[in-house]
């Protein structure tokens, strides 16, 4: 890559508490994300790809993280937790799947959309005007007066266009996006992804995307890793990962989705069928 | 064509004034997968409910083999339940904790008085543990030491049991993951071909939809916007709402979707 990366992951480790010990749950992990780029980490349950991405923000207080995490050049790991809370909501965004429990339900719209770029020394009636605007850019009608407003009185897609509006209002370089539309319908979905993608372009902000998803995958990011019980088993563009998988799981993993179109006379392809025992105790 | 197996006819409902069903009526043949989609809140769930009883319509018919369902005794409602098993989305909260596999295949032979004796409904239930392809070493087992999958798997078993015609699946697989999801595909498929069962498979998933059902019903604020068969559905869907759903259904091959958002 000629660009240096925005985001420079190296041989990430996350270890939690457990009986008798520290248990590993991701095992050496590398990645790179470039400014602008869209990258997902796709996988089943357990295969550490959530654990990865709360892992550069240092969510998990329990969490032994070690290995080398760099924003914008800067060490994350060996951060005070003083400059960690900076970094969170200003230089990276994150939205999780759930809106409901990101957001405060006592607390108006407006307030928690404002509330970054507040903590960050704007000014209320500037911060105020610039949630409004970004509401409206993300499809929110008549945002002017449904800033008063609490969560509850907003759908599930305006929800997650709140929580995405309250990630993005600090304009950061990069924005996490854990399961972002798993709550949502389909076509509620396909705005939510095609927003996202708007705003990553007219920003030249970073996406880490995290999904279960094979389908969303392929038209949102521009490189995959493709994540199993705590490692990267094959990283590649979009184009590479889908049409021409070199690892036996991908390859798998993309045979077990069912496709509109596809053969229905047979059955679906499963994971671990030779070995017969294609499911593990998920912890 | 032969006798529906089930025929539900002008189903309505209505919850504090506001309509959630408005007039619903499809059959399901012997042998078929009836695909029901639709978005949240659209009435797919309510209408299995009502199909089931388990919730009362204000108005309309369900006849399963014929028999009235609505209207059934007590006695008739139980043997018509026997006939139609539910199978819901999430194994984690339709498994009773306390009770072992073997208790929670074979309650269903005791609820509905088919096997009296316990040995004998634990060699039932072992049997059915084969049929979903799970094996009877876990009988004594607890539900929390299975996966998503083998609870499904196991609320399948159950639902079995009774040998039902008609399975009411509510979303059985999208709490599952992808290669979860294959297997518990796969085994429906296969036990519609084995013991010639007919399937409603409710789900918002239209992929899934489109690899196990025969014909499809999609609805929309509480009414059929059409039904046709998969071919129909998916090749030359009539309503414009089925197309905007097909044309959001994300699409695991790159080149397809970069084609889709440039003539979208």
């Amino acid at each position: 890559m000629s660009t240096d990366p925005l985001l420079r992951i190296r041989d990430l480790r996350v270890s939690y508490p457990a009986a008798g010990g520290m248990a590993e749950v991701v095992h050496g992990v590398d990645l790179d994300l470039a400014p602008g780029e869209r990258v997902a980490l796709v996988g089943e349950s357990g295969s550490g790809k959530s654990v990865t991405a709360r892992a550069v923000l240092r969510l998990d207080p329990d969490a032994r993280l070690s290995g080398g995490i760099e924003l914008e050049g800067v060490d994350l790991l060996g951060l005070p937790q003083r400059r960690m809370r900076e970094i969170r909501g200003g230089r990276v965004g994150l939205v999780f799947q759930d809106p409901l429990a990101s957001l405060n339900p006592v607390m108006t719209i407006g307030r928690q959309v404002m509330q970054p770029l507040v903590i960050r020394g704007v000014s209320r009636r500037v911060a105020r005007r610039r949630a409004i605007e970004l509401l409206e850019r993300l499809g929110v009608r008549d945002a002017e007066h449904r800033v008063d407003d609490y969560p509850h009185q907003f759908s599930g897609g305006m929800r997650q266009r709140v929580v995405i509006a309250i990630a993005v209002i600090a304009e950061p370089a990069l924005l996490i996006a854990d399961e972002p539309t798993t709550a949502l319908d389909v076509r509620v979905q396909a705005r939510v992804l095609e927003l996202l993608h708007e705003l990553a372009a007219e920003r030249g902000m970073s996406i880490l995307l995290i999904t279960h998803d094979l389908g969303i995958v392929a038209g949102f990011a521009e490189r995959a890793v493709v994540m199993r019980h705590g490692r990267a088993v094959e990283t590649g563009t979009v184009d590479q990962i889908y049409n021409a998988p070199r690892h036996d799981y991908t390859r798998a993993l993309l045979a077990a989705v069912p496709r509109i179109g596809g053969d229905v006379t047979r059955p679906l392809a499963v994971i671990g069928a030779a070995g017969n025992a294609p499911e593990e105790e998920e912890s | 064509m032969s006798e529906p197996l089930l025929q539900v006819r002008d189903l309505v409902k209505t919850f504090g004034g506001r309509r959630v069903l408005g007039g619903v009526s499809f059959d399901v043949a012997p042998g078929e997968v009836l695909g029901l989609v639709g978005e949240s809140g659209s009435g797919k769930s309510t209408t299995a409910r009502c199909v089931t009883r388990l919730t009362r319509p204000d108005s309309g018919r369900v006849l399963l083999g014929g028999r009235d369902v609505l209207t059934a005794g007590r006695r008739e409602l139980r043997a018509l339940r026997a006939d139609m098993q539910m199978v819901f989305q999430d194994p984690y909260s339709s498994l009773n904790p306390r009770m072992t596999v073997a208790e929670l295949v074979g309650e269903p032979l005791l609820v509905h008085g088919l096997e009296p004796d316990r040995r004998r409904r634990r060699e039932r239930a072992a049997e059915l543990l084969e049929t979903v392809g799970m094996s009877a070493g876990h009988l004594d087992r607890h539900p929390r030491s299975f996966s998503g999958g083998q609870r499904q798997r196991i609320s399948i078993a159950r639902a079995l049991a009774v040998e039902p015609r008609l399975l009411i699946c509510d979303e059985p697989v999208s709490s599952l993951d992808v290669s979860v999801q294959a297997q518990v595909l796969n085994l429906l498929r296969d036990l519609r071909e084995r013991l010639g069962l007919s399937i409603l498979f409710i789900a918002h998933d239209l992929a899934v939809v489109y690899y196990l059902c025969d014909r499809v019903a999609v609805m929309l604020d509480g009414e059929l916007a059409e039904i046709g068969t998969r071919e129909q559905i998916y090749g030359e869907p009539s309503h414009p709402y089925t197309r905007s759903l097909l044309d959001a259904v994300p699409v695991p091959d790159p080149a397809l979707a970069k084609r889709r958002h440039t003539t979208a």
